[in-house]
Formats: C-alpha cells, structure tokens, sequence
C-alpha cells in the first residue's frame, strides 16, 4: 500500500478535529480548572440552601477551591446536607465557617468558607458545624414589613 | 366512491411507509454487519473521508466563523441591557457547544455530503455498477455501503468540533476585537460556565447521533432510489429533506434526556 496525497488531506482534517476537540476541552471547557484526583469531601448542614445546585462553586476568599458534589435532605434532621469536594492543596480547621452566598445581587449562589483559628484541620468525611444559610429574599423583605408595622404601632 | 379512493390511497402511504422504515432497519443492520470487512480496508474509509469530510471543511470552517460572530452581536445587544457583556464568553460558547454546532454542522453536512453520496449510489445503481459488482462476488454493501456510512460517521463528530471552535473564535472576534468586551473575563467566564463532561460531551454525542442518522438516510436513499434520472433527483431531495427533519427531531429528543435540568 502507498502513501498517497489523500492520505495526506485526511490526516490533516482529523488532527485538525481532534485539536479542535482539545481547544474546546481546554480553552473554553473547564478541564483545565479540574484537579479531579486530588480532593477531599466535607459535610455541611444547613436549614436552607435557596438556589444552591450541585456542581456550584466553593470558594474562599474569593478563590475557587471547590465544588457541590450531591445535595440531599437528612430525613433525620430535616436539613439539607451538602457533600462539598474540596481541592486537597487547602486544608481547613476544624471551626472554619459554611456560608451560602450570592455573587451579585442575582447572580448565582455559592459557598463561601471562612476559616477559624483552631490548630486542628478537617479531615475528609468530617462536617463544618457552623453554617449559616442562604439568604432568601422574601424572608428578608417580610421581616422589614413586619418591623416597620411594629414600628408605626 | 371517492372517500373509498382516497381511504385506499391514505392505507396505501402509510404502509407503503411502515414498509420503508423496515427495509430500512435491516439495511442499518446489514450496514453494521459488514463494518468489519470495510475496516480490515481502511483505505476505502479514508478515501470517502476525504470526500465527504475534508471537502466539508470550508463550508464548515467559514458558516461556524459567521454563526459566531452573530452570536456575539447578537448576544452582546441583548447582554447589554442588564449590564452583563462579560457574560459574553458563556453566551456564545454554551450555544454553540450544546446546540448550534452539532445541528448546524450536521445539516450542512447533510446538504453537502449527504445528497452527493445519495446521487453517487443511485446513479451507480441506475447504471448497473451495484448489479455488475454483485455478479462478480464484489458484496456492494461491505465494498460501496458500509465504508461511507464510517466516513460519515468519523467526518461528523470533527466536523462539529471545528465548528464550534470557529464560532468561538468568531464571537471571540466581533465581542472582544471589535466591540471591546474585556478579554480576560470573556474567556475566564466561558471557562466556568461551560463544563467538559456535561456540555462537550453530550455536544459531542448529540453530533454522533447525527452523524449516524444523515449517513444512514442518505446510503439508503440513494441504495432504494428507481434506477432512472427522476428516481435519483427525488431521492436526492428526499436524503435532504428527511435528515434535516430527522436532525432537529433527534435534537429534541436528545436535548430532552441529556439537559433536563436539576
């Protein structure tokens, strides 16, 4: 069998698609952002996540150190529970704070860790205890009628 | 007597129809079964990617270049209006990866590789090659058939590959270059909104799909036309009206299982 110039022609159209294929993986996917083999996961409980999805991001300090790996209802608490992945490079201690935290006034919502002082660090599998959670609007614009309605007894 | 002529006629349609989609099934069959004969011969693969996928590429290359530089005008008027321009990047990107570039890319190679390889095998049949092959023990289905249903199936994939990245570099080129989106948060917003396994992935499954069903309408169109000019002609408009039917019907069907949201 020869080598032909067709050989030639095909050849550059497949390396073409597949550099396509690793510009789209790289470039404009997230692949280049995932460290899949080096994480540890968290627990959190909390007694309202708002618009919390799975795969929303974890961040600390404004850097992304994470994602929501499964969200579920404790049947036993009747809270939701969180399963967080979290970048092994970043080690938390033990009283380190879960917030449930908005980006912009609409935008979508996150968890913010703020970390404690304790010397001790989280282990994987172990649960942050404090938590405070999601910020619902209405709540918020219920509470503020209701005081203004006390106010002007 | 009328409506009796016309019941006979509608009976006659549907199972006439039903027919078709079962000769069909067993040719897609018949396709699989000797892939293994066409792949011990790579060569004939790649000469009808050459065909069909290389001579797609610019019309592919320059149509993913426009669709994406609308999409950024586009998408940059309507952003705008919230204050959002950064989201740009996202916008352009997730369209085309999730749904313009499988579909668009399928369709244009429906209409540009598809119908030529229903008016080859027709005219080969109108002209007796397919017969002639047969009498000297040469199966057209594993010689003629089943390596351009693989040609077809690799080309579609890359094909939607390219276009998409095209059209980002197009969106990339009006909202960035032209218009002054800031670069940085085109670019870092595209990264964290569109996700590998979830949105190229399942782009990239969708386009397979595709690539599947336009090949198989097509090598069957043109394998059942009437061996005369007119049966060639309108099975050649068929292959390009019932892939591009069967691509945006599938589109749905599969953008129904893959994003139903959490």
């Amino acid at each position: 069998m020869k080598r032909t110039t067709l050989d030639l022609w095909v050849g550059l159209f497949v390396v073409a698609g597949f550099a396509a294929l690793t510009v789209l993986a790289l470039k404009v996917g997230n692949m280049s952002t995932y460290n899949t083999s080096e994480t540890y996961q968290l627990q959190a409980y909390f007694s309202n996540i708002g618009g919390l999805k799975p795969q929303a991001s974890i961040k600390s300090s404004g850097v992304l150190i994470g994602r929501v790996a499964q969200i579920s209802l404790d049947s036993k608490r009747y809270e939701a529970k969180v399963t967080m992945t979290i970048d092994k490079r970043y080690p938390f201690p033990k009283d380190t704070f879960a917030n449930i935290l908005t980006s912009g006034l609409l935008g979508e919502q996150y968890i913010g860790l703020i970390p404690g002082g304790d010397e001790e660090f989280l282990k994987a599998g172990d649960e942050i205890k404090q938590t405070q959670s999601a910020v619902v609007l209405e709540d918020l614009i219920s509470k503020f009628l209701y005081s203004k309605a006390e106010d002007s007894k | 007597m009328m409506i009796v002529e016309n019941l006979r006629s509608l009976g006659h349609r549907i199972v006439n129809t039903v027919w078709r989609i079962g000769y069909a099934s067993r040719f897609f069959m018949l396709i699989l079964l000797y892939s293994g004969t066409s792949f011990r011969r790579f060569h004939l693969i790649i000469k009808e990617i050459f065909a069909s996928g290389v001579m797609s590429l610019i019309i592919i290359l320059v149509a993913g270049l426009f669709v994406g530089m609308v999409l950024g005008l586009q998408g940059y008027e309507t952003l705008k209006r919230y204050g959002s321009e950064s989201a740009l990047g996202t916008l352009v990107a997730l369209s085309l990866v999730r749904e313009l570039g499988p579909v668009l890319a399928a369709l244009l190679f429906a209409s540009r590789a598809g119908s030529a390889m229903t008016a080859e095998i027709g005219l080969m049949k109108a002209t007796e090659q397919i017969s002639a092959m047969a009498m000297m023990a040469i199966n057209p289905m594993a010689r003629l058939v089943a390596p351009r249903f693989w040609a077809g199936v690799i080309s579609v994939p890359l094909l939607t590959a390219l276009f998409s990245v095209m059209g980002v570099f197009g969106g990339y080129m009006v909202g960035v270059v032209l218009i002054g989106v800031d670069q940085g948060s085109f670019w870092s917003q595209m990264q964290a909104g569109v996700d590998f396994r979830y949105d190229i992935v399942n782009g990239m499954i969708k386009s397979f799909v595709f690539g599947v069903a336009v090949t198989v309408i097509a090598l069957f169109e043109g394998y059942d036309a009437p061996p005369t000019a007119e049966g060639v002609s309108g099975a050649t408009t068929r292959t390009v009206v019932q892939s591009s039917l069967a691509i945006l019907f599938l589109d749905f069907i599969l953008t129904a299982f893959m994003f139903q949201g959490e």
